[in-house]
């Protein structure tokens, strides 16, 4: 039995299933019942400032696209921080920390820019017992339009400034959430660290709309006619979420920053593909708002099967396993040969690797041998991109398979089996440059 | 086994309840959400085999993928360029030995998608929204066809000649049209009248007359037709039945199965239908199930389906001969009729020979006898061709059918036919309408030269 507890700046939580802040972690009656349903800790639903709490709207705060079977592959939300009073909030903290002092309890922070602003609320939050910080600078809707949120995640240098206002005025660990809606992730990480954060979580929600009503042309969810952008997340954005940590997991920079991974975590697999990325923990919203928190059962044990499986003892034997793998481009190997193979005895032939071959792509899949209809791969047609397999409906029925001997018959050029790449390709001005 | 001498055939024999419970629609239609989870299963394949199986070639991958993206018109109208009567066809068509045999899906895990359901979800949907005919005529031609018959090869042929501009009188023996639609198929296959509105809806392209009561030989002649219009088509069926080839084949209870199955169709009140209460059917077609499939519905306790040869050998698809097993009725092969017993006029029972096949693969009696009891025996085996109503006008026959071309040209110049009427073909509704079509095209071509 694999041992998932995990330490990730000294916050110890019984396995690496978080909560991400958002609305599951508004109040103590949803953590605890996500305690008792067996999540290893929360970041509880981001604070503002004292005073009057913020209002949400009072129409549908949500939007989303489905699959067929209304499988949810997208959320999209327009709901704010949290709109209960923080006396409220800070008292729940405490209480539910006391009663569960084995979990990872982590408060979510977004207040004005300003020094005072910053300074005014961390001892009230370190006051709750909290294990550490999330400063929220990735909300892209609503927040943002008023300085706070992304609209902070945006500048680095006000990345780095308040993460030094924290470390200055707490003793907490301070995690800084990134907001995906900026060109190069890199740099805000940097500023993180630069401002002495201990860890960066991402990636916080996408701009987004997700639909438009087309009988009233207003953008969904629509709010008395009118609809505005909102923060996209669920399994739709894992594919960008797991780029962005790896982005800063390989940047020299950053490398060896512990990272909370944050986007589409549905399953025990994709939380392993976020820790082989070299997250230390992992957070969840989307799956939990689908399904319930009953879900952390599968993750759990599915990622301990795994580890079984693998020989992995605790997390820490297999995370980050993937960071030297990914790589630039240039530094891809040229001479790694591929031809995609159909499986005939597989094949149901519905003929898609042909048509997507024929009309998108290279012209390497036959439709027709011998008056048959009857698909299979040219191969000196064939430059291994893999698109029949992605559109073929049957599992493995094509493979991409390498080349090992003799010569490619698309280029008429024998294999070789040495590694190289564009950097020093002939086709690369850059190349011929170095080589004078 | 003794036979019992009391003929037991009476109406009544269930509540209102079960009437309306037995005769609705057998496959009841897909929601909205059922038909684009049902969709989203299709794979639009390149060249699909399913498009290829299909009689009257409907783009089905693009009339599915317009469901998926919820465009239910616009996939009637995919259809209905195909085949005016894909409404009907998507509730009869043998979708399990057409389409759906050779949908990959078939081939990968043995559950192909429901596309006859699909097609359904489509039409209706276009006929619940009241759509406006989805053809518009051509500029008129002067031409004037008489089309005789207005079954699915007639009506076909007759709306597409009409898109073509041309003027078309159907000339239709009964009262109403729709042929084998509007009486010749089970009921729980077309509900709520549906044979009738899918004809309205088929007239509604304008151009077309129907003469009802018109009867071919009787009222009208086909050298008089030729004289008076520019081309005939023919889509006359199979008005005759096959006989027993047995004594007393006149009793009462001895009954032609599509008699059966009309009388049904046009009746108002099911319950006062009578039927036996152990029905014998003989044959091994689509007629036959549909005839068993009825009396047992209709409260006939035991109904029994023989056929001269084995499973495979029969005409009705292999879903066919399940849904009547698991209605409760007993398909029995290999035994051919050899008496019927008589009792005050009115069958009692019959007597069935075993058969087998002899070396030299003929089907032969053993000489074992099995005698079934019956209040009630059905004849299907077969519908016979009628070439009397020609009344002698030259037109080539084949075993008694009309011989045509691949344009579904006689050998009349002026004469083209389709159906069940003419030879070599599959006697399936969808088949009839591909007849139609074609023929329409031709006579088209013919006299626009």
């Amino acid at each position: 039995m694999a041992d998932l507890s995990t330490n990730f700046l000294g916050i110890k939580s019984p396995n690496p299933f978080w909560l991400a802040s958002a609305p599951p972690t508004d109040k103590a009656y949803n953590v605890e019942r996500a305690f008792e349903a067996g999540w290893g800790g929360v970041v509880w639903k981001t604070l503002g400032e004292a005073g009057p709490p913020v209002v949400n709207v009072n129409g549908p705060r949500y939007g989303a696209i489905w699959g067929p079977d209304r499988r949810l592959l997208g959320l999209n939300n327009i709901e704010l921080i949290t709109d209960r009073d923080l006396e409220v909030n800070l008292r729940e903290m405490t209480e539910v920390k006391k009663r569960w002092p084995d979990r990872a309890l982590i408060a979510s922070i977004m207040v004005p820019c300003d020094e005072e602003s910053w300074k005014a609320i961390l001892p009230r939050v370190e006051d709750t017992g909290a294990d550490g910080i999330e400063l929220n600078f990735g909300c892209p809707h609503g927040m943002s339009e008023r300085g706070m949120g992304a609209a902070v995640g945006q500048v680095p240098e006000y990345i780095q400034m308040v993460a030094e206002w924290c470390k200055q005025y707490s003793n907490m660990p301070v995690i800084v959430k990134l907001t995906p809606n900026i060109t190069d992730i890199r740099y805000p990480a940097r500023a993180a660290k630069a401002g002495g954060a201990d860890a960066v979580s991402l990636i916080n929600t996408i701009s987004s709309i997700v639909s438009v009503d087309l009988d009233n042309f207003a953008p969904t969810p629509t709010i008395d006619g009118k609809g505005s952008h909102g923060g996209y997340c669920g399994p739709a954005v894992k594919p960008i979420a797991l780029n962005m940590v790896a982005e800063i997991a390989r940047d020299p920079e950053t490398h060896g920053l512990p990272i909370s991974g944050i986007g589409g975590v549905q399953t025990w697999r994709d939380a392993a593909e976020f820790i082989a990325l070299g997250c230390g923990t992992v957070q969840v919203c989307t799956a939990a708002m689908t399904y319930g928190f009953k879900i952390v059962e599968e993750m759990a044990e599915g990622l301990s099967d795994w580890m079984d499986e693998k020989g992995y003892a605790t997390i820490a034997d297999f995370q980050g396993r993937a960071v030297p793998n990914v790589t630039d481009w240039q530094y891809l190997n040229l001479n790694y040969i591929t031809k995609a193979r159909i499986d005939q005895d597989l094949c149901i032939k519905c003929g898609r690797c042909h048509i997507a071959c024929e009309d998108t792509s290279h012209q390497a899949i036959t439709s027709m041998v011998d008056g048959q209809r009857y698909f299979e791969v040219m191969d000196d047609e064939c430059v291994g991109c893999n698109l029949c397999v992605n559109v073929c409906p049957v599992d493995d029925c094509i493979t991409m398979v390498e080349m090992t001997e003799g010569t490619d018959p698309r280029t008429n050029k024998p294999i070789d089996h040495d590694y190289a790449n564009w950097t020093t390709h002939p086709n690369n001005p850059m190349s011929k440059q170095a080589a004078e | 086994m003794t036979v019992s001498e009391t003929n037991d055939v009476k109406a009544h024999r269930l509540s209102s309840d079960d009437y309306i419970e037995n005769f609705s629609d057998i496959h009841p239609p897909l929601t909205q959400h059922e038909a684009f989870v049902e969709a989203d299963r299709c794979y639009f394949c390149y060249d699909a085999p399913c498009m290829t199986a299909c009689p009257t070639s409907i783009d089905i991958p693009m009339f599915i993928r317009k469901i998926q993206a919820d465009n239910p018109v616009g996939s009637a109208k995919t259809i209905f360029e195909q085949n005016i009567m894909g409404g009907m066809c998507a509730r009869v068509c043998p979708t399990e030995t057409l389409c759906e045999e050779v949908c990959v899906r078939e081939v990968a895990e043995g559950k192909p998608v429901k596309i006859g359901l699909l097609q359904r979800y489509a039409t209706d949907t276009f006929m619940e929204r009241e759509q406006p005919h989805p053809f518009t005529r051509a500029a008129p031609t002067g031409k004037k066809i008489a089309v005789i018959g207005a079954g699915p090869a007639g009506l076909s042929c007759a709306h597409r000649l009409a898109t073509l501009g041309h003027d078309v009188t159907v000339y239709e023996a009964r009262e109403k049209a729709g042929g084998l639609n509007e009486y010749g198929i089970a009921s729980y296959k077309t509900t709520n009248d549906f044979a009738q509105d899918e004809v309205d809806f088929i007239l509604q392209i304008g151009g077309i007359t129907i003469e009802n009561g018109k009867a071919l030989g009787r009222d009208i002649t086909l050298d008089q037709l030729s004289a008076d219009f520019d081309a005939v088509f023919l889509g006359v069926g199979l008005p005759g039945v096959n006989a027993l080839g047995v004594d007393n084949d006149d009793a009462a209870g001895v009954i032609d199965a599509v008699d059966f199955i009309a009388v049904l169709r046009q009746a108002e009140d099911l319950s006062q239908l009578e039927v036996g209460r152990r029905v014998v059917v003989i044959g091994g077609g689509m007629t036959a199930i549909d005839a068993a499939m009825q009396s047992k519905l209709l409260g006939a306790e035991e109904v029994t389906v023989t056929y001269r040869r084995g499973q495979e050998h029969m005409n009705a698809s292999l879903y066919e001969q399940e849904l009547a097993q698991t209605n409760g009725i007993m398909i029995r092969h290999w035994m051919m009729p050899n008496s019927l017993a008589v009792s005050d006029g009115a069958v009692t029972a019959i007597t069935m020979e075993k058969t087998e096949l002899d070396a030299s693969g003929k089907l032969v009696g053993t000489g074992e006898m099995v005698t079934i009891q019956a209040d009630q025996v059905f004849k299907a085996i077969g519908q016979t061709p009628d070439a009397t109503p020609l009344n002698g006008v030259s037109i080539e026959l084949e075993k008694g059918r009309i011989r045509v071309d691949e344009h579904r040209r006689t050998s009349h110049q002026k004469v083209w036919a389709g159906g069940d009427c003419v030879a070599g073909g599959e006697d399936l509704t969808v088949a009839s309408v591909e007849d139609g079509k074609v023929a329409a095209e031709s006579i088209h071509k013919a006299l626009m030269a």
